[in-house]
């Protein structure tokens, strides 16, 4: 399996916490936002290149888009930590509030990615889903590190 | 911030009066630069927290607080489930248990620094730190629900430190009513390999001296001297900590949102002491806390091994073990009549003072010690917790310097290397697998901590003992 191609519209951004770090998402739907704040919150770890190589799949559900986007942060932390894996490539299907996503990335190699920190967990600081005025959504959330 | 907003009581107490929803006033100890300096945000989360049920006499800020998850980074508050008290998976924070632990290796300094390099070295590959990171136990399910009933006493059972430290351990080294079935099959995978890391972030082992007594007194109590060797270690629950949290947090949200209460934040999300949700969090939380103590023991351990290589005649003995992310069931006085009550400590130590009947008998007359981590060029405290911290603050003190940069902020400003390589000008050895994460933890991104620990002193919370200075960290 090889990673999605990147879609246009799509980027991602880190915001200032006090102790922490926040990290934004955007993109032409909910679901490529969601992709775009899982990107952001790879790069809070590294910046180093990650190897597509293996696929995870992840689904999650929730009352509400904002609730589910901590709830689909939480599930890559999971999978990071229980698989000491990083993901650089994410494939996100939402319907309603309901989440399924393909995850592609690789065994943290310490020497070459070199991981800043580790994410504790996604919080509902600073926690914002929405379609901004340009039609553009973005999701974000700080993350404890 | 804005001090035009609180009633100034003295140097450095700062009140919130009662306004809006807040059913007691918010209190935060600090002098006048500091508070200029803290971030606006934590009026307004101590404001939050006066909101909650069943809160006691106020809630407090300690000099270090920054702006945190509901609660303030540095938040103290009290809740009694008679009256409704609630009980915050917020209040307590993913890392369940973060605490400080102090070491005395009974070496000088002069001893050491000859061997400096090689410790550092051998120490940064036998602590397993940072992402990715193993550690060599593993746990099958009976030993995970063993490690989490027994905390740092089911370490020592498994050769994983000495009885002895036991008494120098909050709780004595276990936690009680920690509850199995409240801990989830996801909590549980998440440690499974985590026992005996460190983690990363602002977690590390140091090798410190200390550099100066302010009181002989006590540190003659504490068995501290100038250019004494010491080693601090600062870390939590891990994995299984970290999963706990967010899981509760998820469930009290919800739990809240069914019964229509509306939350100032949705990270203070709680829940009723007596309710069945806020009973399971306690049970889990308390495992978590056992997960904690006996990480830090085990890693006490590995630290102890490395000593008795460089050092034969080495024998480090535990001075203390503090946690700064808890939630306690104690006996405080309040108007005068004893009262159990629930104490949140978000980045918050305990600080008992003299005679305190939880202390072991070598410290009972000075009081417990309180252990300041600062930043990794500047050095740490060892305080003494001061008579009056219980009715300041229900015997509670600062945790650490605080950030005065974000991450991204130091990011832009400092390269790991150079900071590592200015620090090793000055004497101090870091280890780390990330050079960026060194310079998300640069020492310019802390606050003083000499000012932390001065209005601790002067709002009567501890009482600076010593001051340390780093000689190796290793950082993950």
């Amino acid at each position: 399996m090889t990673a999605p191609p990147v879609k246009s519209r799509a980027r991602w951004e880190h915001f200032p916490h006090g102790a922490d770090i926040g990290i934004r998402g955007f993109g032409a739907t909910p679901a490529q936002a969601f992709e775009q704040a899982a990107l952001a919150l790879t790069a809070a770890v590294t910046h180093a290149p990650i190897a597509p190589s293996n696929a995870i799949e992840v689904t999650c559900e929730a009352p509400d888009l904002e609730l589910l986007l901590v709830d689909w942060l939480n599930k890559i932390i999971y999978e990071m930590a229980v698989r000491r894996m990083l993901f650089s490539g994410f494939d996100v299907r939402i319907e309603g509030t309901s989440l399924a996503a393909t995850l592609w990335g690789e065994g943290v190699d310490v020497d070459r990615h070199a991981p800043a920190c580790e994410a504790k967990g996604a919080t509902y600081t600073a926690l914002r889903v929405a379609q901004e005025d340009d039609g553009v959504w973005s999701a974000a959330c700080v993350v404890d590190v | 911030m804005d001090t035009s907003r609180f009633t100034r009581v003295d140097a450095t107490t700062w009140r919130i009066e009662p306004q809006g929803a807040m059913r007691v006033p918010a209190i935060i100890y600090a002098d006048e630069k500091l508070i200029l300096d803290m971030d606006e945000k934590v009026y307004e989360q101590a404001a939050n927290v006066a909101t909650l049920p069943g809160i006691v006499q106020a809630c407090y800020a300690m000099p270090d607080a920054h702006w945190g998850y509901g609660f303030p980074i540095g938040g103290v508050a009290a809740f009694d489930p008679g009256e409704g008290g609630v009980v915050s998976a917020g209040g307590v924070g993913f890392d369940i248990s973060c605490g400080v632990r102090t070491m005395l290796t009974g070496l000088k300094t002069a001893e050491v620094l000859p061997l400096q390099g090689a410790l550092a070295d051998s120490l940064y590959r036998q602590i397993p730190a940072g992402v990715g990171s193993r550690g060599t136990i593993r746990l099958d399910d009976a030993e995970m629900d063993a490690m989490l009933t027994g905390g740092a006493a089911w370490a020592v059972a498994r050769g994983f430190g000495e009885t002895r430290d036991l008494e120098r351990i909050e709780e004595g080294g276990t936690m009680a009513g920690a509850e199995l079935s409240s801990v989830s099959g996801r909590a549980r995978e998440r440690q499974r390999r985590e026992m005996g890391t460190l983690g990363s972030g602002n977690h590390y082992l140091e090798v410190q001296a200390v550099a100066d007594i302010y009181d002989t007194e006590v540190a003659e109590v504490f068995q501290l001297a100038v250019d004494d060797v010491v080693v601090t270690i600062h870390c939590g629950s891990r994995g299984l900590g970290h999963q706990i949290g967010t899981e509760f947090l998820k469930e009290m949200l919800l739990v809240a949102k069914a019964a229509g209460i509306e939350l100032a934040d949705r990270e203070l999300a709680c829940a009723p002491i007596e309710a069945e949700v806020g009973r399971r969090y306690l049970g889990a939380m308390r495992a978590a806390i056992n997960c904690a103590l006996a990480n830090r023991e085990i890693l006490g351990q590995y630290a102890r091994r490395v000593f008795a290589h460089f050092f034969p005649r080495s024998d480090p003995r535990l001075l203390f073990d503090v946690s700064h992310n808890t939630c306690k069931v104690e006996t405080h006085e309040v108007d005068g009549r004893p009262r159990v009550l629930f104490v949140h400590r978000k980045g918050a130590t305990r600080a008992f003072g003299p005679n305190h009947e939880s202390l072991p008998e070598a410290l009972r007359a000075v009081g417990q010690p309180v252990l300041i981590g600062g930043s990794m060029g500047t050095g740490s405290y060892i305080l003494v917790g001061a008579a009056t911290a219980e009715e300041k603050a229900f015997a509670s003190a600062c945790h650490g310097a605080g950030r005065a940069l974000s991450r991204h902020a130091a990011l832009r400003q400092w390269s790991g290397r150079k900071v590592v390589d200015e620090l090793a000008e000055r004497g101090i050895l870091i280890r780390s697998p990330s050079m960026r994460g060194v310079a998300e933890e640069a020492p310019g991104a802390y606050k003083d901590v000499g000012a932390v620990v001065a209005a601790a002193e002067q709002a009567g919370l501890a009482r600076r003992v010593a001051r340390l200075r780093p000689l190796i960290c290793v950082k993950g």
